[in-house]
């Protein structure tokens, strides 16, 4: 499928990462479940940054796309571990200072999440912010137009659906920790969430354990196999 | 107020409409009544065509109009569908000439009381979205000014429209992602949910939720929000017996 507009996602990422000196961009789907996969990422510390708060489901980019608005990190070290313990933590240990995130939205809709990681402290000037808000505009209307080019009959473009897909094992999970301990779709998930964090493995892996029923969970339980 | 003036306030005003709360009924209302008086002509009607490619009568100052637009749609005849076709004005039509042109429109226009008619297409670069028609009831005749002045209310329109379109489309683009992003979930939960209570794989699962949902005419996605809130019971139902 190398149609035109292949490709646009990574190069507004390598762009953006460029224009505004900062280590790391992500391009992220939001959906009712949270995080809704990584579209693509630039090399280095974003995937990663990504994936981990995909895992928490905490960090600047959840906050960005639940409130509908930047949020502006300029000091992590500083103000992060109040607010985001698990995800600050790592992002420090990786050896970033500063997050911004930018909500991915027409209007009441919200799609998606544009990250930055950086690793120097540091505010955004004004001239740095509205560069950073039409990267944002640009990965909105990229999305849009990818969506508006998916074959009639599918439901999703491959590229989106890709990064959905790559999280399907966790929702597979959650659906079937929800039978075993009696709980409802929210609170299973938690409970996926909060054996990967105190095993410190992903939340892809232990949710594929789940799936290939080498770990189940009981009810009212937290002593969980 | 001189005409140039009166137009300039007429472009404010078109241009006053295109921000919040843009109404595209109210907004052609203004246009067509604009041009009415601007161009000295006596009823105006537009039509436009939808993204179906079907023409329609959006707008008119006068009933009469509007059921003289409708005449020429069902007709397929008339100045308003020759000007939209090819993208170009159809202007100073004398009525009493046409008879042979548009026999049903001349006699329909003229039965109405009008003498001339004039048609100026909705354009931008290549795209022809409608035309507007105006009807007068003296032996009119645009001069090339009058005709600049006509055409630059239409594209003033044009462009407010097809912004319009875009902002609704990109809306509606929206939320089909939002809602196949948000079904997506909701069908992997099912089916997490289904291979859990009746113990299956997923992908058996799966085949149990779609052939239930091809059966019963149904949406998966509908189908996976019923399995999840136990609303429907997939684990003994006969299309999980008979799916292999």
């Amino acid at each position: 499928m190398a149609e035109a507009g292949d490709g646009l996602p990574e190069k507004l990422c390598r762009t953006c990462a460029v224009a505004l000196s900062v280590s790391g961009v992500g391009l992220a789907l939001m959906t009712s479940a949270g995080h809704g996969g990584t579209i693509t990422a630039t090399d280095g510390p974003a995937s990663m940054m990504e994936d981990l708060q995909a895992t928490l489901g905490e960090g600047p980019c959840l906050d960005a796309s639940n409130d509908g608005q930047p949020v502006l990190q300029s000091d992590l070290a500083a103000t992060g571990p109040a607010r985001w313990p698990g995800f600050t933590a790592a992002a420090l240990d990786a050896g970033l200072a500063a997050v911004f995130a930018f909500p991915l939205q027409v209007g009441a809709i919200r799609l998606g999440v544009l990250g930055l990681y950086r690793d120097t402290a540091g505010s955004l000037d004004r001239p740095q912010l509205a560069e950073a808000l039409a990267f944002a505009e640009a990965a909105t209307t990229i999305l849009l137009s990818l969506q508006d080019k998916a074959t009639p009959g599918e439901p999703l473009h491959p590229q989106l659906a890709e990064a959905v897909e790559s999280r399907r094992e966790i929702h597979q999970a959650t659906g079937m920790i929800s039978v075993q301990a009696g709980v409802g779709m929210t609170d299973a998930l938690l409970r996926l969430r909060a054996h990967a964090f105190s095993s410190e493995r992903s939340l892809i892996e232990v949710a594929k354990e789940v799936v290939d029923r080498r770990l189940r969970f009981t009810p009212e339980d937290d002593h969980h196999e | 107020m001189s005409r140039e003036r009166r137009l300039a306030s007429v472009f404010v005003e078109l241009a006053d409409t295109l921000v919040a709360g843009f109404d595209v009924i109210d907004f052609l209302h203004t246009l067509t009544e604009r041009s009415v008086e601007l161009l000295q002509a006596d009823a105006a009607g537009l039509i436009l065509v939808d993204p179906q490619g079907q023409l329609h009568v959006l707008a008119s100052t006068t009933d009469e109009a509007r059921l003289l637009e409708l005449f020429e749609l069902q007709n397929s005849e008339g100045p308003c569908l020759e000007c939209f076709t090819a993208g170009q004005p159809v202007v100073n039509i004398d009525l009493a000439e046409v008879q042979a042109r548009w026999p049903r429109f001349q006699a329909a226009t003229t039965a109405a009381g009008y003498r001339s008619v004039h048609a100026l297409p909705l354009r931008l670069r290549g795209q022809v979205i409608g035309a507007m028609n105006l009807f007068c009831r003296d032996r009119s005749s645009l001069s090339d000014d009058d005709i600049a002045v006509g055409q630059a209310l239409a594209d003033v329109a044009t462009i407010g429209l097809l912004q319009e379109r875009t902002v609704r489309h990109g809306e509606i683009v929206a939320e089909q992602l939002q809602g196949a992003l948000n079904s997506r979930v909701l069908i992997e939960q099912a089916k997490g949910v289904l291979a859990e209570r009746a113990g299956l794989g997923v992908d058996a699962a799966f085949a149990v939720l779609r052939t239930y949902a091809r059966r019963n005419g149904r949406h998966l996605s509908e189908v996976a929000a019923a399995v999840i809130d136990g609303s429907l019971d997939l684990t003994t139902s006969p299309s999980n017996q008979q799916s292999r």
